[in-house]
């Protein structure tokens, strides 16, 4: 089990913002910080992104994408942050409290000083766009195949046929090439290419890979598996030109059609959206309009490098790691109020030690029961007393006080709690 | 003999569209790029181009059945299946470290195929 309820800074998400949260919490001061990560190891969509083009901005080196991962898993590791894999996070409150399950621990909870969402963005689906057709296998978006061919080792299909010229699909294009497949065409809605110039380059003209403009699928065939896609040009209102038609035989047809941050639990914890990113309303430190919820990477907006998602989670980390450091110093400095001999109760019933430093705190309390000779009023932090005044009588049906002044505060501060007692004399 | 010939840099993200002049086969004028890296490029491109490999090999009783691996540096561009061949053969044990040599100086290119992450064994 976890060793604890409460952590300075949690993480939700293990990927490049995250894991850059989590190393900038840290470094920031931060003493416990814990990465919530919902698959069995670190590192997010970076472990599938096996090509190169990883750490130009922030390393000088060209990488793929688990190497660029792997320095922040184990620099997160040499800080001392804890992780939770196979672990879900399924409710988050505006108080920061998360609602956990994992298959090892069953559902708890912890509570988290300042929480930074790190769960990135998810695909948009065949659903999404609305492609016609019949609804056989063989549709995938880009990124589940490249989840398939770089981790699981399993090849989508042999011919294929790929919409959109983001930078997963074109990358897919690629590396499906490398694996044997015949990359038909790739196809874009809009006149100019989604992705990064030099993945075109790259990917797509270097193997004679055709890219066409302006064309998108207009039907999907095949019963049980994809047989063909009908593929037509569009005008600039995106209108299909009559007669443009075309039939591709594939068996694979792999969706690049954009990405939208994952804000489902964010929506939860009521951070607002903005609608035109989709992802949270957030300040220079990355936090949301939820005080202590910070959000970073491409669940905040859409990044076309990793390198930028690192730097973001650095903001993140280190907004979150002030915001919970400047709660414990105020949690730390609150001390209970304690009814002690013959008192009923105390207000306030805690204390900032803090505020004693410049001005006094006026302790107002009840007997028990009556007392009709003098009597002496003491506070104490159990070992040693801090004040005391003596009094003609208490009687429970009048209110009491008694004042702790700043000559008090080196006494207060050493306390863990303060004590009314009143004693007879 | 003047010939024309228009380059994407893929140096870096930016992707400059550079125009390059040739006369008799030396390069005398690149243009549109925004930095010295597009020089580079345009030289190596025209008369070596170069390209990062990255793919996975087989693993046995690692954590995922493959690794990723990649070339350390630029590989030339007419033998990249050639490399993606010789990857084919490889069946690795787990467990496999982050930049552990997977195949050294690759069709004797000098250059190193290394894994791009660690790979715990089960």
């Amino acid at each position: 089990m976890l060793k604890k309820d409460t952590y300075d800074v949690v993480i939700i998400g293990s990927g490049p913002g995250g894991l850059a949260a989590a190393v900038a919490a840290k470094k920031a001061g931060a003493e416990d910080v814990l990465v919530i990560e919902r698959d069995m190891e670190l590192g997010g969509i970076l472990l599938q992104c096996i090509h190169n083009g990883f750490g130009t901005e922030i390393f000088k080196e060209d990488l793929p994408g688990p190497s660029y991962a792997q320095r922040y898993i184990d620099e997160s590791i040499e800080l001392g942050v804890e992780t939770l894999l196979d672990t879900i996070v399924l409710e988050v409150t505006p108080g920061r409290k998360l609602f956990v399950s994992s298959k090892q621990h069953g559902f708890f909870e912890i509570n988290a000083r300042a929480l930074v969402l790190a769960m990135g963005c998810r695909e948009r689906t065949r659903a999404m766009i609305q492609i016609p057709g019949m609804r056989p296998a063989g549709v995938y978006t880009a990124g589940t195949a490249q989840r398939f061919v770089n981790i699981e080792g399993k090849m989508p299909g042999e011919k294929v046929v790929i919409l959109g010229s983001g930078d997963i699909g074109m990358i897919m294009a690629r590396r499906l090439t490398f694996e044997g497949a015949k990359v038909e065409r790739v196809l874009e809605i809009l006149p100019f290419l989604s992705g990064l110039n030099r993945n075109y380059v790259q990917c797509l003209q270097d193997f004679d890979i055709p890219l066409l403009f302006k064309h998108t699928v207009k039907f999907i065939h095949g019963k049980n598996r994809v047989e063909a896609v009908e593929t037509v040009a569009v005008d600039d209102k995106w209108n299909f030109i009559p007669g443009s038609e075309e039939i591709i035989p594939c068996d694979t047809l792999l969706l690049s059609v954009g990405l939208i941050p994952e804000n489902e639990l964010s929506r939860q914890a009521g951070v607002e959206l903005d609608p035109l990113t989709g992802g949270p309303y957030v300040d220079e430190s990355r936090q949301t309009n939820v005080p202590g919820i910070f959000a970073a990477g491409n669940v905040v907006h859409v990044y076309d490098l990793a390198d930028w998602v690192t730097l973001a989670g650095y903001e993140a980390g280190k907004g979150a790691a002030k915001f919970a450091m400047a709660l414990r110093a105020s949690e730390e400095a609150h001390i209970p109020v304690l009814a002690g001999n013959n008192v009923h109760h105390v207000v306030p019933q805690t204390i900032n030690k803090r505020s004693l430093e410049d001005e006094e705190i006026e302790l107002q309390f009840r007997v028990r029961t009556p007392v009709e000779d003098r009597v002496m009023i003491e506070v104490h932090d159990g070992k040693n007393q801090i004040a005391r005044k003596s009094a003609r009588y208490a009687r429970p049906g009048e209110m009491n006080t008694i004042t702790l002044k700043p000559k008090n505060f080196a006494d207060v501060e050493k306390a863990s709690s303060i004590t009314v007692d009143v004693n007879p004399r | 003999m003047v010939e024309k010939r228009r380059l994407i840099c893929i140096s870096c993200p930016v992707g400059c569209e550079l125009d390059v002049t040739l006369d008799d086969g030396k390069i005398i004028e690149v243009e549109g790029n925004s930095c010295k890296l597009g020089l580079d490029y345009a030289e190596q491109e025209i008369f070596d181009p170069r390209r990062m490999v990255a793919s996975t090999v087989r693993v046995k009783n690692g954590f995922h059945p493959l690794v990723p691996v990649y070339t350390e540096k630029p590989i030339p561009k007419p033998r990249i299946f050639e490399v993606l061949a010789e990857l084919q053969d490889i069946e690795l044990e787990a467990p496999v470290a982050v930049n552990d040599v997977v195949i050294e100086n690759v069709l004797d290119t000098g250059i190193n195929v290394i894994a791009s992450r660690d790979m715990p064994k089960v």
